[in-house]
């Protein structure tokens, strides 16, 4: 993890989900599926990039709670603490 | 220049990998082409070494136009030289698509002095004639239309009658094609070619243009284009019939849920991986959905190779093939997709990807609609939409329940196949999926073999 922060994590990540995405203009609370039209690859490549990031595992039934920057945040705090 | 795509009829070397003197193996990514819609890595179709580079880099030419010359390591130094793979047809996926082989064809030849003329086809082969033909000669006597120009005129819907013939004994070539497609004035002009004279094959032929790279705002109103003339000659041409049903796709759900929560995460299949495999299985029962309608007949596909429909984050969209994708695990088969969605929004698409779908499935359950009534891609004869898969009231032993279901169409060509044979492929991929744990295992019915096209 280094220096990153959490937030700075769930950023890059989502940045080599969605190269296309400005990932200092996200809201934060918004659902990203609606906010940057990810899909269910998308949000897969998330759980991967995430689990590469930080080792934590997202299982499936989780995936609704890293789906805003926020909620991943808070979930990726919440299993390594 | 391959044909990357029933659109595209010119394309732009951006980038070669191999140089003149170097070893290329088939199926190696020898150079970048640009077909304006994107950039597509394109593969050698020979096993030899480069002789010369006929398209320098950043030279735009027509579909058809040699790219390089290449010396076959086993003919190189024989009498009678043949093309690569001509004579025995033996390679495997030879002939897949439409546009495999006039890919092919035109973009190796094995050597200068022998090398036939590009409209000369992939199929039939060519006698192995030890004196060798003179150039140009057509070998046998063969109807004046040529393969290439036949697939040519029917990825661009050229009638061919109108088609004005200037080859060898009045043969319609593909470059007449074309011609006649330059004539018409609602289609992208293509770039004919100068000259079809099997002695002047030469860089000079192509007339190349230089033109700059375009912008991405270009790109995208290419895309869009292509988009629009595929579609439009899809619904002008095609007599599309349409079938759907509701399938109960709990126990499939759950299956892949307790599959997901053993493995790693990166391990994980997601259930659109399961439909694509489902769908491809399901295809063996009914080949005769699986292939192209062209020169006014239905030509099977060698292999099911399942398009599948990309959604691009900018908008437009690409459907590249995923090759044999009855014959893979349903983890080689995620691992393919995810692959494949990846490359494919980063612009790094292959040229057989492109160019070779068989049979096309889109997928927009994650934008939430409920059914989708796809439009074929040309010159493929069906197209398979799945909706969204959510919970809907079930009627199970006379009571309604709640059940995971998706919506499953299938829009399927008319001239074709008809509707029975449209209902046997849905029953048949209604009954794969409640068989999930066989589905999972399956990978190869050894009933179903390779074979080659019937023309």
């Amino acid at each position: 993890m280094s220096d990153e922060t959490l937030e700075s994590t769930v950023l890059r990540v989502l940045g080599e989900v969605a190269p296309e995405v400005d990932t200092a203009n996200v809201d934060p609370v918004e659902d990203l599926r609606d906010q940057l039209d990810l899909d269910s690859m998308d949000i897969l490549n998330m759980a991967i990039g995430l689990f590469e990031a930080t080792g934590v595992e997202v299982p499936e039934s989780d995936y609704p709670r890293i789906v805003t920057i926020s909620g991943a945040v808070d979930y990726l705090a919440e299993r390594m603490a | 220049m391959p044909s990357l795509g029933a659109d595209m009829d010119a394309g732009r070397v951006v980038a070669w990998h191999v140089g003149v003197g170097d070893h290329v193996t088939r199926g190696q990514v020898v150079a970048d082409v640009d077909t304006d819609k994107s950039v597509i890595e394109v593969e050698v179709f020979a096993t030899g070494t480069v002789t010369e580079l006929l398209v320098g880099e950043g030279e735009r030419v027509p579909v058809g136009t040699p790219l390089a010359l290449i010396a076959d390591d086993a003919d190189a130094g024989t009498a009678a030289p043949s093309r690569p793979g001509a004579p025995s047809i033996s390679a495997p996926d030879e002939g897949v698509a439409p546009t495999r082989g006039a890919a092919a064809e035109p973009e190796t030849t094995t050597s200068p002095e022998s090398a036939p003329k590009p409209e000369s086809a992939p199929k039939p082969p060519p006698p192995a004639t030890l004196g060798g033909p003179s150039p140009g000669e057509t070998p046998g006597s063969r109807a004046p239309i040529s393969p290439l120009a036949r697939r040519k005129a029917a990825e661009l819907g050229v009638d061919l009658a109108a088609v004005t013939g200037t080859g060898h004994d009045g043969a319609v070539t593909a470059d007449d094609v074309a011609r006649a497609v330059s004539a018409r004035p609602s289609f992208p002009s293509v770039e004919a070619p100068a000259s079809r004279a099997p002695a002047s094959r030469a860089p000079a032929e192509a007339a190349p243009a230089t033109t700059q790279p375009l912008t991405g705002a270009e790109r995208q109103a290419a895309l869009r284009r292509a988009i629009a003339a595929a579609m439009a000659r899809s619904k002008r041409e095609i007599p599309h019939y349409y079938l759907t049903t509701e399938i109960d796709v709990a126990r499939a759900m759950s299956w892949l849920a307790g599959r997901n929560s053993g493995v790693p995460v990166t391990a994980r299949v997601l259930p659109v991986a399961l439909l694509l495999k489902a769908t491809a299985v399901a295809l063996r029962t009914t080949p005769d959905l699986n292939g192209f309608w062209e020169d006014d007949g239905f030509r099977p596909g060698s292999a099911i190779h399942l398009g599948v429909a990309i959604a691009l984050r900018g908008g437009g969209l690409v459907a590249p093939a995923i090759h044999d994708a009855d014959r893979l695990t349903l983890e080689e088969l995620m691992a393919a997709l995810r692959d494949l969605v990846g490359r494919a929004r980063a612009g790094r698409i292959r040229g057989a990807e492109m160019s070779d779908p068989t049979v096309t499935v889109t997928s927009l359950g994650d934008q939430g609609v409920d059914v989708v009534a796809p439009v074929i891609y040309p010159p493929q004869v069906a197209i398979v939409g799945f909706g969204r898969i959510r919970e809907r009231a079930w009627v199970d032993g006379g009571r309604v329940v709640p059940r995971s279901t998706v919506i499953a169409t299938l829009a399927a060509d008319h001239r074709a196949s008809d509707g029975h044979r449209g209902a046997i492929f849905l029953a048949e991929l209604d009954r794969l999926l409640q068989e999930p744990e066989a589905l999972g295992k399956e990978h190869e019915n050894p009933e179903w073999t390779t074979r080659e096209a019937e023309d």
